[in-house]
């Protein structure tokens, strides 16, 4: 294995990271003051981890999407599934043991369809994935009937707003997502084998990788990455709003992924950068919202840095870049 | 027949089956009167979705669609109701603005090689962030004028109303399909759809075009918006939120290929009229609730995927 060297720790996404963050501790002084309470840690910077939880849980299952030259547009739509699935499922009476079982069971459903449609029937992956955008929030009010269901179990709401360690439940399990997932795809064989497919699906067949199961798997991961998200985000506001539970938040995690330096076109990709990435996001929404700015700013300060991400990947400023240092 | 026109017929026959269907069922339907408030109803989306069409048709997506009728809506209330503009002016200034727009976007594809989602995503957030600084809240429009185009109408026979915002829809689609289908700039759209590459060693100008075709849909989506205007007599940022998806569903119900390279402007009216028709199926039945629009309309977007898919697959077979 490498050396850990600090140098690494340098790149644009930590550089923007810290950015964002002095930014925020000029607009307000108390933004880096953590404290102990009540066995758990407080603080501007914890609930940056907490708030940013979901769409980095997102990010994770989107990064070896797009790394296989995908996009999982049904991800949003997902969250509302699984909300309405474990808050139904409480309401019914059974065991949070059965509900989030249940919830992600629905993830890994909604993930098999859009692989089957992807791997198998060989749809774009940005109109395979349409279809449950569309007709998911449909079947997420057909589960709760229209109303938004609350609950008061309290072993589901832990996995909202509960702590263990001193952190909220939320950042635990992205945590613990980031670290199986990125032992999963570098300790192994399957992070080359994701960007095989993402170069060139054709190659990686002819090379002997079955590239439709691979597909499948990715899929299938996203659409399990979604359900966790949206299970956190139904315990979170206990209770399941099939309109608004992760709307939009596609689009965030896309984002994030983007912001993290995985191209678009797929290949290489890196899971932690896109952690990085929402974490990136969400500091930028908590320091307008601290600063008092109108929170409309968030979309228009979101739109300028695609912008300014897309010159600085584009062909063009490479080729300045390159001109400037000869 | 011609071959190529099989899918454009296959929407049509399944269009008219469910329309008879739902009409056997509920014979309130076949009249005018709902042909009209089709029309009227979906107006907003029919325009923004011939601006979709030749997006698709170019392989490319267009996110920002929803985003820039709010915007455009906004705009035209604040230069109205805020700054005393004659609507006119107002609507060309808007045009303006949406026209411009769309054309940064196409620069930015074109120039910076990024695809198309990444850029009319930030596209989409911008002008949405625009029109919610510009104003957060809904601003009325009060002008004779105003009041007087949105309710005018030509009496069809049976009762129906054919009203001008219906009617400014159906020129729209019959200037887009001649643009579509009998311009050079037609043809270049279809030729970059099918391969960039090609279209490039054979003298398309790849970057003109690429420009005109985010500008055409933005200008199209601006339109939109100004009908919406109408339509509500109001303008509101977050009004329109997802019509890009709906605009989407038209273009594929209609038959024309994700991929780009191959479709009708015609086919887009077909869908955009079957997803009118499913709204208007679940209104008249009255026990259904709203949800079931959004599942259908996932059901047919499904299944004309899948019906693309195997029509292409059986051609590839046989070529």
């Amino acid at each position: 294995m490498t050396r850990f060297d600090p140098g690494r720790l340098i790149t644009p996404q930590t550089i923007a990271l810290a950015a964002v963050l002095i930014f925020n501790w000029l607009l307000f002084p108390g933004f880096f003051s953590v404290e102990w309470k009540d066995g758990r840690l407080f603080g501007s910077l914890i609930d940056v981890l907490n708030r940013g939880a979901p769409v980095a849980i997102l990010a994770i299952g989107m990064t070896a999407v797009i790394a296989t030259k995908g996009v999982d547009l049904s991800v949003g739509a997902v969250m509302a599934i699984a909300g309405a699935v474990a808050a139904s499922a409480v309401e019914a009476g059974l065991s949070v043991w059965v509900a989030v079982p249940l919830a992600l069971g629905a993830g890994l459903a909604c993930g098999l369809w859009n692989g089957v449609l992807v791997a198998v029937l060989d749809i774009q992956p940005i109109i395979a994935t349409l279809v449950i955008m569309v007709a998911g929030r449909g079947i997420a009010q057909l589960i709760t009937q229209g109303f938004i269901v609350t609950f008061n179990d309290p072993a589901l709401i832990f996995i909202g707003t509960g702590s263990a360690f001193g952190l909220p439940m939320p950042v635990l399990i992205a945590a613990a997502l980031l670290i199986l997932t990125t032992l999963a795809v570098r300790r192994t064989a399957l992070g080359l084998l994701i960007e095989a497919v993402g170069v060139n699906r054709s190659a990686a067949r002819f090379s002997g990788i079955s590239a439709m199961s691979l597909l499948l798997l990715v899929y299938v991961f996203s659409g399990f990455c979604a359900a966790v998200a949206g299970v956190i985000v139904a315990a979170d506001i206990h209770g399941a709003d099939a309109n608004n539970a992760g709307l939009w938040l596609e689009l965030d995690a896309i984002l994030a992924v983007v912001i993290g330096g995985t191209s678009l076109l797929g290949g290489r990709f890196s899971i932690h950068m896109s952690v990085l990435g929402a974490i990136i996001i969400q500091a930028m929404n908590t320091g307008i919202l601290v600063s008092g700015f109108r929170p409309e700013f968030n979309l228009i300060v979101k739109a300028g840095i695609i912008i300014a991400i897309l010159v600085l990947q584009s062909p063009v400023a490479s080729w300045l870049f390159r001109r400037g240092r000869e | 027949m011609n071959r190529s026109l099989r899918p454009l017929a296959a929407t049509a026959v399944i269009f008219l089956l469910a329309y008879g269907a739902a009409a056997l069922q509920f014979p309130g339907l076949f009249s005018t009167r709902v042909l009209g408030n089709f029309l009227t109803d979906n107006a907003f989306l029919g325009i923004a979705a011939v601006g979709m069409t030749f997006v698709i048709l170019s392989g490319g997506i267009d996110l920002s669609v929803g985003a820039v009728i709010g915007l455009s809506g906004v705009l035209v209330a604040v230069m109205i109701s805020w700054l005393g503009m004659p609507p006119l002016i107002a609507f060309a200034l808007t045009l303006t603005i949406a026209a411009a727009f769309g054309a940064a976007m196409g620069a930015a594809i074109h120039w910076l090689r990024v695809p198309s989602f990444i850029v009319t995503l930030a596209g989409m957030f911008l002008a949405r962030g625009a029109a919610s600084v510009i104003s957060p809240d809904s601003i009325p429009i009060h002008h004779a004028a105003y009041d007087w185009v949105s309710q005018a109408y030509w009496k069809m026979p049976g009762g129906g109303r054919l009203s001008l915002i219906g009617a400014l829809m159906v020129m729209v689609f019959i200037l887009g399909a001649v643009l579509a289908h009998r311009t050079r700039f037609g043809a270049n759209v279809y030729a970059l759809g099918g391969n960039a590459a090609s279209a490039e060693l054979m003298g398309v100008p790849v970057s003109r075009t690429t420009v005109l075709i985010y500008t055409l849909s933005s200008t199209l989506a601006g339109l939109a918006g100004i009908v919406f205007s109408l339509y509500t007599q109001a303008g509101y940022s977050l009004s329109a939120v997802g019509v890009e998806l709906d605009a989407i569903g038209a273009v594929v119900i209609g038959g024309t290929l994700l991929t780009g390279g191959y479709g009708f402007v015609a086919g887009t009216f077909i869908g955009v009229m079957l997803m009118g028709l499913v709204q208007t199926y679940i209104i008249f039945d009255g026990t259904l609730s709203s949800w079931w629009t959004k599942i259908v309309i996932g059901v047919l977007l499904f299944m004309f995927i899948l019906l693309q898919r195997l029509v292409f697959r059986a051609q590839a077979a046989r070529d």
